[in-house]
C-alpha cells in the first residue's frame, strides 16, 4: 500500500516537472523577441542656456594629505567641461576659498570678503592645459580646531563636520557677485571635496579556482575574512549664478573603493577612479547625456 | 422567454471570443510593423503603431512593453514607467518584460533619486 502511494507521488511529481518544462518551452517557442539597442536621453538638471562661460572657482577640500582635493578637482572638472559641454571654460588660478571663508567667519551678515585678485585669466583654448598653477595663497596648515581659525592659519579638515565652519562662504551672495562681475557673469562651480582614507574588515566572498580529480577547472565562491583599505570621496558641487551671486543648485555625491590590505594603490589613482564614477552625473547637471543600453522588443 | 434569453447569451458568448481574437490579430499587425520600423530607427512611427496596438487591445502586454521601450528611447521616462507597469500587471511572470523593466528602473531610479536629493540639498545649500 505504502509502495503504491510512493509510486503515485513520484509519477505526480514527474508529471508536474514535465509540464513546467513544456510550459517554458511553449512560451519561449511562441514568443518572438528582438534585441534592440536604445539610447535614453537624460535632460540636464539645470538650465544653463543663459551662460556662455563657466568658472570652476575652487573647492574647500579636506581628508587625506596625499591628494590636493581642491586643485585636482578644479583641474579635472575644467578639463571635462572643456570637452563635454558647450560652455567656455575660464582658465584662471584656483580661488583660496578657505582663506576667504576665514576672513568672513560665522554668518554671511558679517563683513564681506573681497574677492581674491584673479591672475592669468584666459579663455579655454588659449589657456594652459594640464595641472593648474599653484595659487599665491599660503599653504593650509593643519592640526587646530576650526574655532581658532585665523586668516593666517587654516585648521585641518579631517571629516565632513570640519567643513561646516567654511560652508557659509557659498551663501555669500556679495562675494560671488563680485567674482561674477570680474569674469563677465559666468556660471560658477564650487563646493566641498572630502577625500578620506578608510578601512574595513570582515567576511568577503571571492571566487576561487578549483580542479577536481579529472583536472576540470571550476570557479567556486569562497567566504574569507579580509582586511581591506581604500578611500571615500564625498564631493558637494555647488552651482552659483555669476550674475546674482545666488546658489542655483547643489548636489552631494559619495563614492568609495576598497582594496586588499596588502595591495598598495596610490591615493591619486583612487581619487581618479572615484571621480570617474561620478563625472557623468556631474556633467548631466549641465548638459544632456545619453545612456546606451539594450532592450527586448516582443511580438 | 427564458429560452430566448439563454439563446442570446449563448450567441454573445460565442461571438465574444472571435472578436477578442480579431482585436489581438489586428493589434499584432501594428506591433509587427512597429518592430520593423523601430529596427530602422524610426521610433516615432513605432510609437504610433504601438499606441494603436494598445488602443485596439489594451491587454496586450507585449505591445505595452514595446511602447515602454520606445518612450524610454525618447526620454519620456514617466510614460515608460506607466507602460512597463501596465505590461507587468497583465503578465507579471513574463521574464523578458521584467528584465526590461529592471534595466529601465536603474536609469529611472538614478534620475529620480538625484532629483529628490537635489531638492533636499537646495533647501540647505
Amino acid at each position: 500500500m505504502t509502495g503504491r502511494l510512493a509510486r503515485m507521488l513520484r509519477i505526480a511529481r514527474t508529471t508536474r516537472i514535465l509540464s513546467s518544462i513544456a510550459a517554458i518551452l511553449l512560451v519561449a517557442g511562441c514568443t518572438n523577441y528582438y534585441e534592440i539597442p536604445i539610447e535614453t536621453p537624460i535632460k540636464p538638471k539645470l538650465d544653463v542656456s543663459m551662460f556662455q562661460r563657466v568658472l570652476v572657482a575652487g573647492f574647500i577640500a579636506g581628508g587625506t594629505d596625499d591628494v590636493d582635493g581642491n586643485l585636482e578637482t578644479t583641474r579635472l572638472l575644467r578639463s571635462q567641461l572643456r570637452t563635454k559641454s558647450d560652455l567656455r571654460v575660464i582658465d584662471t588660478d584656483v580661488l583660496p576659498l578657505m582663506e576667504v571663508a576665514n576672513e568672513t567667519p560665522g554668518s554671511s551678515s558679517e563683513p564681506k570678503a573681497e574677492p581674491a585678485p584673479a591672475t592669468a585669466s584666459t579663455e579655454a583654448g588659449e589657456g594652459k592645459e594640464g595641472r593648474e598653477p599653484k595659487t599665491d595663497s599660503k599653504p593650509e596648515p593643519r592640526g587646530e580646531a576650526p574655532q581658532t581659525a585665523t586668516p593666517d592659519k587654516a585648521p585641518a579638515i579631517k571629516d565632513a563636520k570640519d567643513l561646516e565652519p567654511y560652508e557659509h562662504i557659498f551663501a555669500d551672495v556679495e562675494y560671488w557677485k563680485k567674482i561674477g562681475e570680474e569674469y563677465q557673469s559666468p556660471l560658477i562651480v564650487t563646493g566641498t571635496v572630502m577625500f578620506t582614507p578608510h578601512q574595513r574588515s570582515g567576511i568577503v566572498q571571492r571566487e576561487e579556482e578549483v580542479y577536481d580529480s579529472f583536472g576540470r577547472r571550476r570557479v567556486v565562491p569562497v567566504r574569507t575574512y579580509m582586511e581591506r583599505k581604500g578611500y571615500i570621496l564625498q564631493p558637494k558641487f555647488i552651482f552659483i549664478d555669476g550674475r546674482t551671486g545666488a546658489v542655483m543648485h547643489s548636489e552631494n555625491f559619495r563614492e568609495e573603493v576598497l582594496y586588499n590590505a596588502n595591495q598598495s594603490t596610490p591615493a591619486l589613482s583612487s581619487y581618479f577612479e572615484l571621480m570617474d564614477r561620478l563625472i557623468p552625473s556631474f556633467l548631466s547637471t549641465l548638459s544632456s547625456q545619453k545612456i546606451k543600453g539594450t532592450r527586448v522588443l516582443l511580438q | 422567454m427564458r429560452t430566448r434569453l439563454v439563446t442570446i447569451l449563448l450567441l454573445l458568448g460565442a461571438t465574444a471570443a472571435p472578436l477578442a481574437a480579431d482585436a489581438r490579430s489586428d493589434a499584432k499587425k501594428q506591433v509587427e510593423f512597429g518592430i520593423s520600423v523601430a529596427q530602422r530607427g524610426l521610433w516615432r512611427e513605432a510609437i504610433y503603431r504601438w499606441e494603436r496596438a494598445v488602443q485596439i487591445d489594451p491587454k496586450y502586454a507585449e505591445a505595452l512593453n514595446d511602447l515602454a521601450i520606445a518612450y524610454e528611447h525618447e526620454g519620456d521616462l514617466e510614460k515608460a514607467r506607466v507602460a512597463y507597469e501596465k505590461a507587468l500587471t497583465i503578465e507579471p511572470n513574463n521574464a523578458l518584460i521584467k528584465q526590461n523593466y529592471e534595466l529601465f528602473k536603474e536609469i529611472n531610479d538614478r534620475t529620480t533619486r538625484t532629483d529628490a536629493q537635489d531638492s533636499q540639498d537646495n533647501q540647505n545649500p
